[in-house]
């Protein structure tokens, strides 16, 4: 499996996952390109989380194949492997160290050796000074930067979640309901952002805000049971008949 | 803010006070006149000194409990093997004078009709090699137990009962007689340690002392892991493991160094135990010993290296003084403060400590006030 | 030995031969006690023994108590009481100041067993046939051989008749003199009874048997090991069902409460321990108010048990538990202490030793299958437990409170918001859950010491059960249960004990390596949240 199979970014064919009979993903087939930006939408329970779960390393599939850049299978990785390749995720909660101020968030996000030893021995570098602050004005938490990260309002924690998984440099983010309890002026930075990030890495966004996903303006695949209903511009999936049955309502 | 220190405000009170144990004490003994009220008699010298032992057993149990969430109810087990390998260091050194006169063997081997000393027994006679295996046994146990349960994700309260079935499964095993040491009775009537007599006092005093920097390093060496990126590490494992994982962090590989290292400080403080108390049996593995030393970490106040050394000392002391004066209600007593810190005070005396103060300097600041100010979110 | 016993068969032949006679072989050997050497008091008993007198059942027992008298040439048979008659004459007498007691040796008493065992062999009373017929199967004394053949002619009960033979058999082969058929006819019967006792005779053969009888011997003790093997490890199965119903009934509460609630209630145990300590108080009561009622103290123990456990339960819930959900590590913190503390008041109010606990005369006895011996209050304890489980399920399963509980175990978040009250199906769950515990304390008082250290036996056990079976499983908590027991009890013979129960420990502990969840865990995302 040394050629690439697909210059795909991302592929996903045929997979499928079932928890004690209940078919969570069902033959689910998915491509996201090099610097593309890919929004998810479906009703809950179709399979979104789970697809992320896949992708990520944290569930197994039953059959199918995950591939990154065409080589690795990340059906044989765990998360901190496929991590390393390059891929980040954004919860639907925020989920940041309460207990660290905003730096150490970022710090313990920078792309560095990981291992334990080198993080006892490591000590920090003028470098990594200037790549926080870089990443802390890009997320606007500056001002922020030594206050508890528990301390933080929700779309500020959103926000350095995001933050830190741009300090990791991966090649794709998953990003589940970047919107969700932010105010409309937050909700429309975020997709400023996003719209930014996609420009040099892949991104996917699951959402359900509409307006959100109208925004971003970009390709959108609409999950259903588990697996691909319709995919197209925003426009012609909200046209398709099936997906304004299950998930759009009419 | 961005340099690392190490020493801060509150390990420098700590070292201090640390310090002043190990002049006061004894000064206090040796050079106070045994008449004045002042004289600190012999054998509180030994309490102490077990006192500090069990300060540093609870330093290395905050380690992983405060700092990463692995609450182990097993680490009573790693402090007995310390002790058990300083034990059989103390028993070669018997040679002959036991009630056997076996040049070689202990006395309970002769016992049990044994011809030669098990193969792991060999090399106890040299002090250094017994020092080796004081950190490496319980270092090794915990490599291997935790190789196991972490890289399978046992985590929460599985853990915990797994190391309590651990440490029930090793007591079971020490108080059989063919396990080879020295079953109920364990090893005790030791004589001397590098060759100065083991009761004697001045020999006590300098173990008190060596007790005490052993915790004074112990607390450097945590400190020094904690104000680290890997125990920052520890600490985002323990608020959040499956985001630190998805950050490309192995888990299971931190969990397991930090999990080797505080089974080996739980060896040092068994192998200091030892000779200051002149025994040590199956009994130090009993599954409710090491629920006790959470207890100690929980009093004092978890996550903070201070909190352990505090409520170590603390629930140590109240024990003495509750068996020697109301033995029926130690019981009550313990059983009541697992149900008060873990209920009402759940950050333990420093964490309340650290609340009162703010509270105070809140107070302080702004005396005309009846309402708090709010903190508003800039 | 073949000496002695080629001696007293010569007694036996004489003495048989004359026993019509009036002035009868007992009068003739009466002397020889006299003598009180032990070759002579071994001879005389034979002789008494196959004499057929009316005093001479009388004499032996008295002999092999060592109340039989001697003063001079005169012979007094003394009872218990210390009233004597002559042994001669059977007319009370008070032996001379002097008299002493006949002395006594192992061979001697061989010989008085012996001679005891043919002389009760025709006796009328079924029982003692029996005692007699095994008597002479352990002494395999030829002597009794004529009796036992008169005996195994008389005898109609299918079930003696077995004894009898079987004992002839034991004489035949250790009777040099016996035809090599008869040997054969011997080891068939032995093969049929299939005992250790039949085992035994069969691979110690006295030297001088003919070949073909000690490789059909062999042959047959092969069979009968092989048999007792079977049995053997029928009877350890039974053991380790008889362990798995008492870590099924401690460990079945726990289940409840870990399950519903996600709470590690290390004073679980404490819950069993006051179960005991009120079936205890309950026999108390019965004792000094209405003995009559004993036989049904347990049934009167079960309820309150329930009751007392359950509203400790609830009141530990409502006071402790409720504040810290969320915080299993806390929880299991906080129930240790009240632990402690229900340990401690238990000692303080009844004191640290064991109580007596009384067992009613319906459980003290055993049944008797085939080589298994099942003692009726092991049978009780697995008959209850299963009792206990099956009702549980049916709880669980078919009233509301079972179907609030499930919901909860399974999503207490979407419970909650469709509208059940978590917090007072919590509270009743814990009651349920440590009532079971109290139950179980009544059972666990017939077979194990009630102290204030009761429970705490238990506590690993049962967190092993119910995390080796799956949280919120009643099945993986039976499956659990009852692996955990038979495998401790088919370990044992081979590890002991100790060892065993460490094979054990470890074994789970690498298991829930394998499987975190237990064998029977939930799966999906809700486990995962």
């Amino acid at each position: 499996m040394s050629a690439p199979i697909t210059p795909a970014l991302l592929y996903l064919d045929n997979v499928s996952v079932s928890f004690d009979g209940f078919r969570a993903l069902n033959a689910l087939s998915l491509a996201v390109d090099h610097a593309e930006m890919r929004a998810i939408i479906g009703p809950n329970g179709a399979g979104k989380t789970t697809m992320m779960d896949v992708i990520t390393g944290k569930t197994r599939p039953n059959e199918g194949t995950a591939l990154f850049e065409g080589t690795h299978d990340l059906t044989a990785l765990d998360e901190a492997a496929i991590a390393e390749l390059g891929i980040g995720r954004k919860f639907q909660t925020p989920t940041v160290f309460e207990m660290h101020n905003v730096e150490d968030n970022i710090l313990l996000a920078l792309k560095e050796d990981r291992s334990p030893f080198a993080t006892l021995l490591s000590r920090r570098t003028a470098r990594e000074r200037e790549r926080i602050d870089a990443l802390l004005e890009r997320v606007r938490l500056t001002g922020q930067r030594y206050r508890k990260a528990g301390e933080l309002s929700h779309g500020q924690k959103q926000w350095l979640e995001i933050g830190m998984l741009l300090a990791q440099q991966p090649k794709l983010l998953l990003i589940d309901e970047p919107a969700a309890g932010m105010t409309d002026q937050e909700t429309a930075d975020t997709a400023d952002l996003l719209r930014d990030i996609a420009r040099t890495q892949a991104v996917i966004v699951v959402e359900h805000d509409m307006t959100f996903v109208r925004d971003l303006d970009v390709k959108v695949t609409c999950l259903h049971e588990g697996s691909v209903l319709a995919e197209g511009t925003l426009d012609a999936v909200s046209a398709n008949e099936r997906v304004v049955e299950v998930y759009l309502g009419r | 803010m961005t340099k690392r220190t190490v020493l801060d405000r509150q390990s420098i009170v700590v070292l201090c006070l640390l310090a002043a144990a190990a002049i006061l004490v004894p000064v206090l003994n040796v050079a106070v006149d045994p008449g004045s009220p002042f004289h600190l008699s012999d054998h509180l010298v030994p309490l102490l000194g077990k006192y500090i032992s069990f300060a540093l057993l609870a330093l290395s149990v905050d380690l992983i409990w405060g700092f990463c969430g692995i609450l182990s109810l097993g680490h009573g087990a790693f402090f007995a093997l310390g002790g058990y390998a300083m034990g059989m260091y103390l028993m070669r050194q018997i040679g002959p004078r036991g009630v056997y006169a076996d040049p070689i063997l202990p006395d309970f081997m002769v016992f049990l009709n044994w011809k030669e000393l098990p193969w792991f027994w060999q090399g106890f006679d040299w002090f250094p090699f017994a020092m080796l295996m004081v950190l490496l046994v319980p270092g090794i146990l915990a490599f291997v137990f935790g190789w196991f349960a972490f890289r399978s994700r046992v985590t929460g309260v599985y853990l915990s009962i797994i190391t309590q079935a651990m440490t029930f499964a090793l007591m079971l095993a020490f108080f059989r007689n063919d396990m080879g040491f020295g079953g109920n009775n364990g090893l005790t009537d030791f004589k001397d340690i590098l060759g100065f007599p083991i009761q004697s006092s001045s020999t006590r005093i300098v173990l008190f002392v060596l007790s005490v920097a052993a915790l004074a390093g112990g607390y450097l060496l945590c400190r020094w892991v904690v104000t680290s990126k890997f125990g920052k590490v520890l600490v985002a494992v323990r608020d959040a493991e499956s985001r630190t994982r998805f950050l490309g962090y192995r888990v299971e590989h931190y969990k397991l160094a930090v999990f080797t290292l505080s089974a080996m400080l739980a060896g040092v403080a068994g192998a200091l135990y030892v000779p200051q108390v002149g025994i040590i049996n199956p009994s130090e593995f009993a599954p409710a010993n090491s629920i006790e030393i959470v207890i100690w970490v929980a009093v004092g106040g978890r996550g903070t290296l201070a909190g352990p050394i505090i409520g170590a000392l603390l629930v140590n002391a109240g024990k003495t003084w509750f068996t020697g004066m109301l033995p029926e209600f130690w019981l009550f007593a313990l059983g009541g403060l697992f149900v008060f810190v873990t209920l009402l005070m759940p950050r333990g005396i420093l964490g309340a400590a650290k609340d009162f103060w703010e509270w105070a300097r809140q107070r302080m600041r702004s005396p005309a006030a009846p309402e708090p100010v709010s903190q508003a979110a800039e | 030995m073949a000496r002695l016993r080629s001696i007293l068969q010569a007694f036996v032949l004489l003495t048989g031969m004359v026993s019509a006679a009036t002035a009868g072989p007992y009068e003739d050997a009466l002397p020889k006690f006299a003598a009180d050497s032990y070759s002579d008091t071994e001879a005389a008993i034979g002789a008494v023994a196959g004499s057929g007198h009316p005093l001479a059942l009388k004499l032996v027992e008295t002999l092999r108590d060592g109340r039989l008298m001697i003063a001079g040439s005169q012979v007094y048979i003394r009872d218990a009481d210390g009233k004597s008659v002559d042994a001669a004459t059977g007319q009370a007498a008070e032996p001379a100041a002097g008299a002493k007691a006949v002395r006594l040796n192992n061979r001697v008493r061989r010989a008085i067993e012996a001679a005891l065992g043919g002389m009760t062999l025709l006796s009328p009373d079924a029982g003692t046939r029996l005692d007699a017929a095994r008597a002479v199967f352990r002494s395999r004394d030829a002597a009794a051989l004529p009796t036992l053949e008169q005996a195994i002619a008389k005898e109609s009960d299918g079930n003696l008749k077995g004894a009898l033979e079987s004992a002839r058999a034991a004489i035949l082969l250790n009777k040099a003199d016996a035809p090599a058929p008869e040997k054969l006819a011997a080891i068939e019967t032995l093969r049929a009874r299939g005992d250790q006792d039949a085992l035994a005779l069969l691979s110690n053969l006295p030297a001088g048997t003919p070949t073909e009888v000690t490789e059909a011997a062999a042959k047959a003790a092969e069979g009968i090991r092989s048999r007792l093997a079977l049995w053997n490890a029928v009877q350890n199965v039974w053991y380790g069902v008889s362990l798995g119903s008492v870590l099924l009934l401690a460990a079945i509460g726990l289940s409840i409460t870990f399950g519903t609630m996600g709470v590690i209630n290390m004073a679980h145990g404490e819950m069993v321990m006051i179960g005991a300590y009120t079936t205890f108080i309950v026999q108390e009561l019965i004792r000094t108010q209405a003995p009559y009622l004993f036989g049904a103290s347990l049934f009167i123990a079960l309820p309150l048990a329930f009751l007392v456990a359950g509203l400790i339960g609830i009141l530990i819930e409502r006071t402790v538990i409720r504040f810290l959900y969320g915080r299993p590590l806390e929880t299991l913190l906080a129930t240790w202490g009240i632990s402690l503390i229900l340990q401690q008041g238990v000692r303080t109010i009844f004191g640290p030793t064991n109580r007596e606990v009384g067992t009613p005369a319906w459980m003290s006895g055993a049944l008797e299958i085939g080589g298994l011996s099942l003692t009726y209050n092991r049978v009780a304890i697995v008959i209850f437990a299963f009792s206990v489980f099956a009702i549980l399920l049916l709880v669980l399963r078919y009233t509301s409170l079972g179907l609030f509980v499930r919901a909860v175990t399974q999503n207490r978040r979407m419970a909650g918001s469709m509208g059940i009250r978590t917090s007072r199906i919590d509270a009743l769950a814990f009651g349920l859950g440590s009532g079971v515990a109290g139950i179980a304390g009544v059972a666990l008082s017939q077979i194990d010491n009630v102290s204030p250290n009761l429970g705490q036996g238990y506590i690993i056990d049962s967190f092993m059960v119910v995390v080796f079976g799956g949280v919120g499983n009643l099945w993986g908590t039976l499956v659990g249960a009852m692996t955990l027991g038979i495998a401790n009890k088919l370990l044992e013979p081979y590890a002991g004990a100790v060892l065993g129960k460490i094979v054990l420990l470890i074994a789970i502990i690498l298991f829930i390596q394998r499987r975190p969840r237990g064998l029977f865990a939930l799966k999906g995302r809700a486990v995962e949240a």
